[in-house]
């Protein structure tokens, strides 16, 4: 087990009366990659200012490596950031933006012209130090800024969606070369997205937000295969969630039929959330199942189709399927126990 | 280019109104009359290097230029409050700064006479107080004031407007990577603001080099800016060739100058020519 490098104590932050977050508390491990995933709004990119210093909590402590650094201002700070619009100096050009925070520090000439050639071959822009930012492209500016953090070799590397203004594909090429440069050079990676699929591929760990508080910390495989609520179910993948009683152990009763399920320790006659994901419903014969339905819709998504059921009480079932059911089809829907997911009711939501 | 008709009305105005008296400035300036025929001379011209227009004109640029340097020392950080975040009621503060401007320009300097008069209202205060008089009226302090109270707001807006809009994350990321208050001054917001600072000097420094109004009202009317002198020569001498002569150097040394900013100024912002 590696050691905590930063600890969020109770940490709060108030805007003008609205709480952005609600008393976080979280530890960080040395050289993870750890994801702040939620919705607008949830306190993710607030959480990432305060580490970084650009913002004081109202109340609460940020530890880092055993300091209290909550009033430290941001240039004291052992972390660099990587901005979501990339921040990159428009009056220096590739070499200076790099460059930057090693001047600063007044660093020999020689290893700063070392320092940010090697950087430079790190993300693929040899050749570029004379080049002036503005005639860089998104993701060539995206890994300048990177790289100009890099170059100071933080013990933290804070990234606030840096990949949201680049097409898809280049994204997908970018989550990787970020991810291998954080394997390859040993540092905490913190990073903030609303993609739950940018967070699943990267990260070591994710903390699932919502309103300002923490609904989940966990390894890409807990977060989907085992979410704590609806909300998380929700948010990452597509589920279906609906309303369901828990008659006993193992034995839960939703849209209007009982089923078998593996959950116990919830209270007789309990009102939960099941949740079940789309992928995880089986499309047979009308007579082989107590669930029936009818299909409604079928879209096709490339690997899979995505088809709405509709069943007798009205609600709408997404089934991912590699095969299609023709619209208007009676059709009966299959679940295993294992798939059903019993989730006490949040009432705060 | 398509549609060119459009552009004719301008290209004629600018012919009538500025093109034609170019020419004839240029005209009177290089001849004198001589017996009652206009005869092309250079006189004019070589009676402007004469030590006495020269220690005028060297005057006028001197003025200008601590006007502009005092302008742009009490400028810089007012923008700076204004483009300040932190503050509440910033429309309110840009406003006071702009209402002097909705007034009389000759109103504002005759308010200032008012007030540096040996019998003005400082004098008055300061004899209440029982200290000495002071002699504020008619002196480089009173013209320079004058100077700087005007054309202030021309310093601070252009300044404020691109200071407003430097991208608060450009701010964080110095700060980020290391860089105390003022290092981030001295090293990112200074250098993105210079476009502003070199329109500001620039349209500070060509009205305080060509004023005659402000050097006359508290410079006295024996003042001699070289605005005053091609005043003086068109309006009371009625030499216009030599005014015409002093009006083309002139020109030329506003010329000369904005060639000086434009080289500081790459955004091509300012009212550059280059």
């Amino acid at each position: 087990m590696s050691k905590h490098i930063i600890e969020l104590v109770d940490l709060v932050k108030d805007y003008d009366g609205t709480e952005a977050l609600k008393g976080i508390n979280l530890y960080i491990r040395q050289n993870e990659f750890i994801t702040f995933l939620g919705p607008s709004g949830c306190g993710k990119t607030t959480t990432l200012r305060l580490i970084g210093g650009f913002e004081k909590p109202t109340s609460g402590k940020i530890i880092f490596e055993g300091v209290d650094i909550t009033d430290m201002p941001p240039y004291k700070r052992k972390v660099n950031t990587v901005f979501q619009k990339y921040a990159l100096f428009p009056h220096m050009n590739v070499f200076e933006n790099i460059a930057f925070g090693l001047r600063i520090k007044k660093t020999d000439k020689k290893v700063i012209s070392e320092k940010v050639s090697r950087m430079l071959k790190l993300v693929n822009l040899e050749g570029f130090e004379k080049r002036s930012v503005d005639s860089l492209s998104g993701g060539q500016q995206q890994r300048v800024a990177i790289a100009r953090a890099l170059v100071n070799e933080p013990e933290v590397l804070l990234l606030d969606e840096p990949l949201g203004a680049l097409d898809l594909k280049l994204r997908k090429e970018m989550q990787l070369e970020l991810k291998r440069m954080q394997q390859q050079l040993g540092i905490t990676f913190i990073y903030v997205t609303h993609d739950q699929e940018e967070a699943l591929t990267m990260s070591d760990t994710i903390v699932v937000m919502q309103n300002g508080t923490i609904q989940q910390i966990g390894t890409p495989e807990d977060i989907y295969n085992e979410p704590k609520n609806a909300f998380v179910a929700d948010f990452i993948g597509e589920s279906n969630i609906i309303d369901g009683v828990m008659l006993r152990d193992y034995r839960v009763r939703f849209a209007g039929h009982e089923f078998d399920c593996v959950d116990k320790g919830f209270g007789i006659n309990e009102d939960v959330d099941v949740v079940i994901r789309p992928e995880d419903i089986r499309l047979v014969p009308r007579d082989e199942s107590p669930l029936q339905g009818t299909v409604k819709s079928v879209i096709f998504k490339g690997v899979h189709y995505e088809m709405q059921v509709d069943d007798h009480n009205g609600y709408g079932w997404i089934v991912h399927s590699t095969s299609m059911e023709p619209e208007n089809t009676d059709v009966g829907l299959q679940i295993s126990p294992q798939d059903i997911q019993i989730m006490k009711k949040v009432s705060a939501i | 280019m398509k549609k060119g008709w459009i552009s004719y009305p301008y290209i004629l105005w600018m012919i009538i109104f500025t093109i034609v008296p170019l020419l004839l400035v240029m005209y009177y300036g290089f001849t004198k009359t001589e017996n009652g025929t206009m005869v092309l001379t250079p006189d004019n011209f070589i009676r402007v290097m004469e030590p006495t227009y020269l220690k005028v004109l060297w005057r006028s640029v001197l003025l200008a230029l601590v006007s502009t340097v005092v302008c742009f020392i009490i400028g810089y950080p007012v923008a700076m409050i204004l483009a300040g975040r932190d503050i509440s009621r910033k429309s309110t503060l840009v406003l006071l700064f702009v209402i002097p401007m909705w007034m009389n320009f000759l109103l504002r300097t005759y308010a200032w006479m008012t007030l540096l008069d040996r019998k003005g209202l400082i004098n008055t205060l300061l004899g209440a107080l029982g200290l000495p008089q002071l002699n504020l009226l008619y002196t480089d302090f009173a013209v320079i004031l004058g100077m700087v109270y005007n054309f202030l707001p021309f310093m601070v807006l252009p300044i404020y407007s691109v200071l407003r809009k430097i991208d608060r994350s450009l701010i964080e990321a110095a700060e980020d990577l290391g860089s105390d208050t003022v290092t981030v001054f001295r090293k990112v917001i200074f250098p993105l603001s210079l476009p502003g600072v070199v329109s500001g000097i620039t349209m500070v420094f060509m009205p305080a080099v060509t004023t005659f109004i402000i050097s006359k009202l508290l410079g006295g009317s024996q003042y001699m800016l070289i605005g005053n002198l091609i005043e003086d020569q068109f309006m009371r001498v009625y030499d216009w060739n030599f005014g015409s002569a002093v009006s083309i150097i002139m020109m030329l040394l506003i010329l000369l100058s904005m060639g000086v900013m434009a080289r500081y100024d790459k955004e091509g912002t300012g009212g550059g020519l280059f």
